[in-house]
């Protein structure tokens, strides 16, 4: 009996990380279902804007509150789950506090965790504020309703309640207190427990203790359902990121092949254009559900925070349009679960009739400027105007079903080679003119 | 004005410095023709060897591959680099940052490989390279404001050389409260340009120009011929017209030195 608790916290360690593997499997299953692209050239710039970008938080202090807040809960949540390590531990063999013999050492970093537990609570809290109380509008797009706006909230709760449990079973552990090192913050917390007679005192360590690692497996667990999954995956996204400029758009290669042959009178017209036809399967121009996005935007769409930055300065939807690039993102991740999930239950994808064209609206994608202000301000490098083209390729090239005023650009400029009714051979006119 | 062709360099057995890139709102759009004038005048003065490609010349396919029609601007960008490698082009200067960003990134994969400036760039290096002089002339101490076009901005990081051209002007250069990377756009880009704006409750060029109009500048610069149609408009929405130009940096340059 007397190992129950080291049986129970492996059985629970192994639940709560089996469980997340199972999720990550998953995540990557789905982001695989994605076409292939090649990203990887310029290795060192890569780790280089990974380093900078979402190690460094380089984009996230170009708004300068909000920056420094994420920059305290993120290094504090980084480093403070070094204590994991030693609840891990301590859970597992039964031992208590066993980094301890570190002496000195030990009370530095446990007194530094106290610091940045008590400045990452405050920093939630006016996060918390932020959004409930000054109600930042990027936080209240129609977006952000429902799920979307209790995720954020419930990941703030979580961690007031995680570090609330840190600081509480530091306080309440007395053998901690009475060697007196490292109790910055708790020593403060103490007081609050005394008249209580010892054995509810242990009582409530323990259950600080217990509490704190579920929760943390919980977290844990909860990421692959949250917006919270930057935390991991910006890492990756910010790697894989455009490095071209931001201007330069792709282009198709199976146009490429086409155009190729349509232009050159001696080239044979069965000859296969691309790789995809040579399977017999003619290659789809554009997106019109997540298989026909590539996995660099399927992986964008994972990661994004939903923070609304990209939104708050698309020009579209300042101007009251229906385009916000972080509905785009949201949509391509909620179509990719769904997709997922069809997958779950069915073995492989069930045709189920819709497709990303279903919830992300003609309005939506041509409502875009192409002016990359989504682009440049993402935190976490992602590129939602990559999948408004995609869309857009779809619409025209597959559908044909462009707006009746570009139809008529458009076809301006194959019959004049210019987007407007003039002669090709007026060209020159105005050197002319007065 | 005598602006010479590729095909009469052809002729005479010469090959020109650089090929100006005039674009289709350069060539045909009453206001832009203006911006190309200026910006020939300016090379002209400073003896810069250039010809153009004339009605050899035809739309770089910005619009189209924007609005995601990627045949039509395949077939557009193939057309023109068989013309230009004909003539065997190596160095592109153009007016308009949408021909800029489409020739300098998008055709390279497709076989046309230049080295493609935007013309404030190009003026840039003339006034570095001491074949130009910049004075103030009729706008010395005036407000200005400019309005960075996102093809050149954010699509190719260039912010300075343009505001280093006005501040030659001897003026005052009033930065709007969205500039350089956070520029807001004019509202044309994408192929919005050719079509009506989707439905919102405001148009995109008259909240910039709203923007610029705070900044109480006389003139608004820019560097793109589809940015000063936007806000032309947004000026005359305003009915500010009568106290507020909206002028290309080329326009300022050849008016200050009364070109
Ligand atoms: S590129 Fe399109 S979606 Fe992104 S900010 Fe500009 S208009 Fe909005
Ligand atoms: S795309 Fe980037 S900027 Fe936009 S909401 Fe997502 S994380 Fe934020």
């Amino acid at each position: 009996m007397q190992y129950l608790p080291n049986i129970l916290f492996a059985l629970l360690l192994f639940c709560g990380i089996g469980f997340f593997v199972i999720n990550v499997r998953k995540l990557i299953r789905n982001i695989q279902l994605g076409r292939k692209t090649d990203r990887s050239d310029q290795k060192g710039q890569r780790w280089r804007n990974m380093a900078r970008i979402a190690l460094g938080q380089s984009k996230m202090v170009r708004r300068p509150i909000a920056g420094v807040l994420h920059i305290i809960v993120y290094v504090g949540f980084v480093i403070i789950n070094i204590e994991v390590l030693e609840i891990v531990i301590d859970g597992l063999f039964g031992t208590h506090r066993a980094l301890s013999f570190m002496g000195g050492f030990y009370g530095f970093l446990i007194g530094f965790f106290e610091v940045l537990a008590l400045l990452v609570l405050i920093a939630v809290i006016v996060f918390w504020l932020r959004r409930m109380v000054v109600r930042i509008p990027r936080f209240w797009n129609k977006e952000m309703k429902g799920f979307p706006k209790n995720d954020a909230l419930y990941i703030l709760y979580f961690e007031m309640v995680l570090m609330i449990l840190f600081l509480t079973m530091n306080a309440t552990d007395v053998h901690f207190q009475e060697a007196n090192s490292g109790n910055v913050i708790s020593q403060f917390i103490t007081p609050w427990f005394q008249g209580l007679n010892p054995a509810t005192v242990h009582a409530i360590e323990r259950s600080a203790w217990w509490l704190h690692i579920v929760g943390i497996l919980i977290f844990l667990n909860y990421l692959y359902y949250s917006k919270h999954l930057h935390i991991l995956l910006a890492f990756p996204n910010t790697y894989y990121a455009k490095l071209t400029p931001k201007g330069q758009f792709d282009n198709l290669a199976s146009v490429t092949a086409e155009v190729e042959m349509m232009l050159d009178p001696a080239a044979d017209p069965y000859a296969v254009t691309s790789e995809e036809e040579a399977d017999g399967v003619p290659e789809k121009f554009g997106a019109e559900d997540v298989f026909d996005l590539d996995r660099i935007q399927l992986l964008n769409a994972y990661t994004c925070t939903e923070c609304g930055r990209c939104t708050s300065v698309c020009p579209a939807n300042i101007t009251g349009k229906e385009l916000s690039p972080r509905a785009i993102m949201m949509k391509t991740r909620d179509r990719l679960e769904e997709v997922g999930k069809n997958i779950d239950k069915n073995g492989s994808f069930v045709p189920d009739g819709k497709g990303l064209i279903d919830t992300i609206k003609p309005e939506e994608i041509w409502a875009c400027t192409t002016c990359n202000a989504c682009v440049e301000e993402c935190p976490v490098s992602i590129d939602p105007l990559s999948i408004i083209l995609a869309m857009r390729r779809f619409q025209v090239m597959e559908k044909s079903a462009a707006p009746q005023e570009l139809n008529a650009m458009m076809t301006n400029i194959e019959n004049n080679a210019a987007p407007w009714q003039y002669n090709q051979l007026d060209r020159l006119n105005w050197k002319d003119e007065e | 004005m005598n602006v010479p062709t590729m095909a009469e360099f052809m002729a005479e057995g010469k090959q020109p410095e650089v090929l100006f890139w005039v674009g289709c709102a350069g060539s045909f759009d009453d206001r832009a023709k203006k911006i190309t004038k200026a910006f020939v005048k300016i090379l002209q003065k400073a003896k810069v060897d250039f010809a153009v490609l004339g009605t050899e010349e035809g739309c770089s396919g910005d619009p189209a591959k924007r609005a995601g029609n990627e045949f039509l601007f395949q077939m557009q960008a193939m057309t023109n680099i068989e013309v230009m490698n004909g003539y065997g082009i190596k160095k592109v200067v153009t007016t308009c940052p949408h021909c800029f960003n489409t020739l300098k990134n998008e055709y390279p994969g497709l076989g046309g490989d230049y080295a493609v400036m935007h013309h404030t760039e190009f003026l840039k290096q003339l006034l570095s390279e001491g074949k130009i002089t910049i004075e103030g002339g009729i706008y010395k101490g005036k407000r200005i404001t400019f309005h960075d076009p996102c093809y050149l901005g954010r699509a190719n990081d260039i912010y300075e050389a343009p505001r280093d051209l006005i501040q030659k002007l001897e003026v005052e250069l009033i930065e709007m409260k969205r500039c350089k990377r956070n520029g807001l756009c004019c509202g044309a880009g994408g192929a919005q340009m050719f079509k009506e704006p989707e439905k919102g409750n405001k148009d995109i060029n008259v909240e910039r120009t709203e923007e610029a109009l705070d900044t109480q500048s006389e003139i608004i610069a820019t560097g793109c011929p589809f940015c000063n149609t936007m806000m032309t408009d947004g000026v005359k929405n305003k009915n500010k017209e009568a106290t507020v130009q909206v002028l290309d940096v080329a326009e300022l340059i050849a008016n200050a030195q009364e070109l």
